[in-house]
Order: structure tokens, then sequence, then C-alpha cells
């Protein structure tokens, strides 16, 4: 018996969110007796990276080195996971909760007549029955999902788990999977992705800017002090509508949802659909010139004034520490 | 190009969220109910290929007899017509096998929606339906054009886009920026009125994980607020109470 973890990758590295779901799935198994974390890696990836996956928990690693796998066609990657998953003989799949794995899962869901259940937020409770907690509403309640279904498929939200690193290298097996035309017909012609930036959904410190910060010349010291924190840099809405931050930084209700450990927020007023977006961050701090603004109620920390003064101000005491 | 657009009908997006009974159901006191803000973005584009193209666009949802005002924004919006399938939406799957039954009765050729309902972020219909269907699907898809039965389209990914290229049938889970979010004029509201909007009972009953109760999260404490001269006390404070440093 086996819980199987779909592995996703950038740049031929292991995705940290992949990495919580393997420790998510080692800590579930513990807690059914399902035995072994297998994860499965897709396309080409860097070899001794697989390794790794162990120390998160997995004990084995399937890799499928198509190199038509490395980027996410989902109908092909929901093919090969899916065999995987039959000749493994699992029950359970566990996989990070994003763009792919969203449009993978959901068909999986129905490949293996398994139970799907996302933005899973703690590990079940088995105290009756099978319980699944799930953030809902943008992360203003949740729900408490029973699970019937032989097969089950939990998509996590970040921070569900904490990342272990305890475990040992795991080994690593090459796995083939039979993939047709049809898995293919799509073709993905080209990508743009920001090179050499942390991803904001998988980044642990996110610093925003919203409309405050004036136009876009401006967001040279919001990434001063998002590299000094070690952060990825995120926007309100209005400021990836007007053109001044590239969409995929949008964050919000309609946008990217994050959950960091420390979220700080410069010149956004705070308004509920932009709130939905960062409420399962563990600690925000909220910069404005308005004391009025609604994003206070929201924070954990908060400075009244001008962002012009405080930002260098506090990329200055971060770096002198 | 037969086009079918998927509508959710969900609590406005800054409705104060509260159950009853127990915690077992939403209460809809003083919620005000709209088109999902994702398929409003669906919808929006749905309407451009349908004048583009010269097809059909139908507006489809799966709830009770109180969701017909929403569908019928859809069709002053610009739908043609409306189906309603009647039964309360237990969950993705259920939801899923309805609507994969509508296109299929119905060949459509494009099957959009949001990328995600608001009410319940699964963002799993669509690629339940497309595989129901055997046909490909997509999501987040922010741009979508079509030439004769090639899909060209941009989907979010962390960090970036990607473009892709496919062949009609397909289904898209649509956000931003793929069309603006379209008001419904004088002219729309009134035609609403008399567009056809049929009624059909589920033909599956099925659910996986249909939620049995509800939990708010813990409330907030108070700001602690730092003077604007004081930064290295917010950094200490950072680093020793909240220790996210
Ligand atoms: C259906 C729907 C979905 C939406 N989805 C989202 C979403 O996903 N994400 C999102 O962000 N918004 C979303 N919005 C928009 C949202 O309602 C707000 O309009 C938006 O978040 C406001 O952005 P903002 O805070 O940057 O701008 P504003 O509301 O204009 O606020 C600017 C803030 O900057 C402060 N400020 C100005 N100058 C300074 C200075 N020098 N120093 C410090 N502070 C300063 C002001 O006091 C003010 O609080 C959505 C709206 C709708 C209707």
């Amino acid at each position: 018996m086996a819980i199987l973890v779909y592995l996703e990758q950038a740049a031929g590295k292991v995705k940290s969110t992949s990495l919580e779901a393997v420790s998510f799935a080692k800590a579930l198994a513990q807690k059914t007796g399902e035995g072994e974390v297998v994860a499965l890696a897709l396309g080409t990836m860097d070899a001794s990276e697989l390794a790794k996956v162990g120390k998160a928990g997995a004990s084995k690693v399937l890799y499928a080195s198509d190199p038509r796998l490395t980027e996410g066609v989902i109908q092909a990657h929901a093919s090969a996971t899916a065999q995987a998953f039959k000749s493994l003989g699992a029950k359970t799949l566990v996989l990070a909760k994003s763009s792919l794995g969203d449009a993978v899962s959901a068909r999986l869901a129905i490949k293996l007549d398994a139970a799907l259940v996302s933005n899973v937020v703690e590990l079940p409770d088995l105290s009756s029955g099978y319980v699944v907690k799930r953030s809902i509403y943008t992360g203003k309640a949740f729900a408490f999902t029973p699970v019937a279904k032989e097969n089950k498929i939990l998509a996590i939200k970040k921070n569900a788990i904490e990342l272990s690193k305890e475990g040992v290298d795991a080994s690593v097996e090459s796995c083939s999977v039979s993939l047709t035309d049809v898995d293919f017909a799509s073709k993905i012609t080209s990508t743009e992705r920001a090179s050499g930036q942390i991803l904001l959904p998988e980044a642990d410190v996110v610093v925003s800017g919203g409309r405050g910060m004036k136009g876009p010349e401006n967001w040279g010291m919001l990434e001063e002090l998002a590299s000094t924190l070690g952060a990825a840099t995120g926007c309100s809405k209005p400021v990836s509508d007007i053109g001044w931050r590239p969409h995929h930084e949008h964050v919000g209700q309609t946008g990217v949802k994050v959950a960091p450990s420390l979220y700080v927020a410069v010149g956004i007023s705070g308004a509920i659909q932009h709130l939905a977006g960062v409420n399962s961050s563990k600690c925000i701090v909220v910069i404005n010139k308005d004391p009025e603004a609604p994003f206070f109620k929201a924070a954990d920390y908060g400075i009244v004034g001008d962002a012009f003064e405080v930002i260098p101000k506090l990329t200055a005491a971060l770096k002198a520490q | 190009m037969k086009i079918l657009v998927c509508i959710t009908h969900v609590p406005d997006t800054t409705s104060k969220i509260q159950f009853t009974a127990n915690n077992t159901k939403l209460d809809t006191a003083g919620v005000q109910f709209i088109i999902g803000p994702y398929d409003d973005y669906a919808l929006a584009r749905a309407v451009e290929l349908r004048d583009e193209t010269g097809g059909t666009l139908t507006a489809v949802n799966v709830g009770e007899a109180e969701t017909e005002p929403t569908l019928r924004k859809a069709l002053a919006i610009g739908a043609d017509d409306a189906i309603r399938v009647n039964s309360f939406p237990k969950d993705s799957y259920f939801v899923a096998k309805q609507l994969a039954h509508i296109a299929k009765e119905g060949s459509y050729d494009l099957i959009l929606m949001g990328r995600e309902s608001i009410d319940f972020n699964g963002g799993m219909v669509h690629g339940m339906v497309g595989e129901l269907l055997g046909i490909p699907s997509f999501s987040p898809v922010m741009k979508l054009d079509v030439e004769g039965k090639r899909v060209s389209m941009a989907r979010e990914i962390e960090g970036g886009k990607e473009y892709v290229e496919a062949q009609l049938p397909l289904v898209a889970g649509c956000q931003e920026p793929i069309a603006e979010w379209k008001i419904p004029n004088m002219r729309g509201i009134m035609s609403a009125r008399t567009k056809p909007l049929t009624v059909v009972e589920p033909v599956s009953q099925e659910t996986q994980a249909e939620a049995a109760s509800f939990q708010l999260p813990a409330a907030k404490g108070s700001v602690k607020l730092i003077d604007k001269d004081q930064v290295g006390e917010l950094v200490r404070l950072l680093k020793v109470e909240a220790k996210v440093l």
C-alpha cells in the first residue's frame, strides 16, 4: 500500500509546495496506515533533486522522464498520473493546489472515480469516518467534508502542514507510461515566466503594493524591501489592471491567493476582495497613510505613515540587523 | 459555433459569511447573489465570440428557482437562451455531471465557465466536464481566440503564462483579462424577460465530496500600531513576537 504524490516542477526543480504535499502524504499515511509515500515526477528533471524528495517524506520517486511531459500538458499529465496510481494500487493521491494541479486533479477525479477535495487545510479527521477540512468562501470559512469513496484525491492548500526535512534520500525508479497522440493533441507553443524571482503562490514572505504607490516607477523601493526579506512581490487588482505590474502578481479574490508567513501591504486600502486573497497569511503588516484604512482591521502590525518615507527606513532597519 | 457558458449563483464578494441551522447552511439573510466574477469574465468573452462568429450562446446554471434572476442577468448581458438544472448544486462532481450531460445533448463546441466558483473555490468543474466528455480542458485561461476549429489560448501559470493551441470542442475555465465585464443595458434587460429559460431535472444524484458542516475562522486580534519613526521596533516585534523573520 502507498499514497501517491503528484509532483510539479519549475525549471527542473521540484516545487516547494509539492514537497509540502509529500510531507502531508507522509503524515497522512502514518494516520491511515496506508504505508509508504511514493512521488511521481513527470518530464525531464534534475535526478539529484529527485532523491531530495525523500527528505520531505517519500520513500520512492517514480520518474517518468518523457521530455514531452516537462511542460504541463494537462491531458497528458492526467493520463500519466492515472496510470501510475493504478499500477501502484494506491487509493489516495495527494497534490499541491496550483494552476496545473487544479486542471490535472479534476480530470483525475473522473479517470480514477475518486472523491476530490480541494483547498485542504489539515490532515483528515478519522474519528468518525474520513472528514476533510477545507477552506471555502476564499478563506472566509471552512467546510467539513465527509468522504466515503474508496479512491481519494486531496489537493492541499499552502501551509496545510509543516515541511518535514527529516527523511532520507528516496530511491529513484524510472517509470514508463504509455501516452497517445490524443494526450498531446493540444500544444504549448511558448511560455513566459518571470525568471530569478520567488514565485508568489509559493513565497513565504510577500511584499505587495497598491494604488498608494502612485506609479510603476516607485516599485524599486518595494523590490528592494522584498529582496531584503527574501520575499515575492504582489499587488492589488487596480495596479495590475492599469498595467503597473504584471497580472500574475495580482493578489486577491480574483487573483492569486497567498498564504505566506508574513504579508506586507503597502498603500493598499484593504478592500474585502483584496483581503480574501491574503487572509490565510500568518502575520500581516500594513503600511498606509490613512489611519482609517480598512486593512488595519485585518492586520497584526501597522504603521500609519507615508510609504515613501517608511519603506526606505524599514529596508534599512532590516539590513542593519 | 455553439457556445455554452456555465454560470454560478454566488454571494457578492463583499458578503459577510455566516451560517445557520447548527452550522450546516449558509445564512442568506442580507446576502446579495451575483454571477460569479470569473463566470462573468467567461460570459463576457462568450458574448464577444458569439458576435464575431455568429453562433449561439446558451447560459446554464445548476440551481434552485431562486437562481433565475442570475440567469436572467446572463440573458440581459447577451446569452440567447438559458437552461436551469433544477437542483441545489451539491458538489463539484454533481454539477459537472449535469453540465456534461447538457453539453453533450446540445453538441456545444465551446464550453466556458469561471476558473472557480467563489463560494467553494474548488476550481475543478471545468476539468471534470472535459474528462466526462472526453475533450480537452484548460484553466485558468486569460486569453481565448477562435479561428475555425483552432483555439489559441493563454493560460496563467505561477509567475507567468503559457500559450496553448488546441482544437474545438473544448472546455475552458476563464479569468481576467480574457474580456471586460459587461454591464447589461436597458435593451438587454427588456429582451431578457422574453428570452427562453428552460428548466430541466438533474440526470444523476451522485455526489463525491458534499460539505456536511461549516466553521468560521477564529477572530483576529486587534492591530498593534507602531510609530512611523520607530520602524526598528517593528523589525524587533516581527522577530521576537511574531517569529516570522
Ligand atoms: C468582484 C470584484 C473582485 C475584486 N477582486 C480584487 C482582487 O482580487 N484583488 C484586489 O486587490 N482587489 C480586487 N477588487 C477591487 C477592490 O474592491 C479594490 O478596489 C482594490 O483592492 C483597491 O486597490 P488599492 O487598495 O490598491 O487602491 P485604493 O483603494 O485606491 O487604496 C489605496 C490606498 O493607498 C493609501 N495611500 C495613498 N498614498 C499613500 C502613501 N503615500 N503612503 C501610504 N499609503 C498611501 C490610501 O490611504 C489607500 O488606502 C475587486 C473588486 C470587485 C468588485
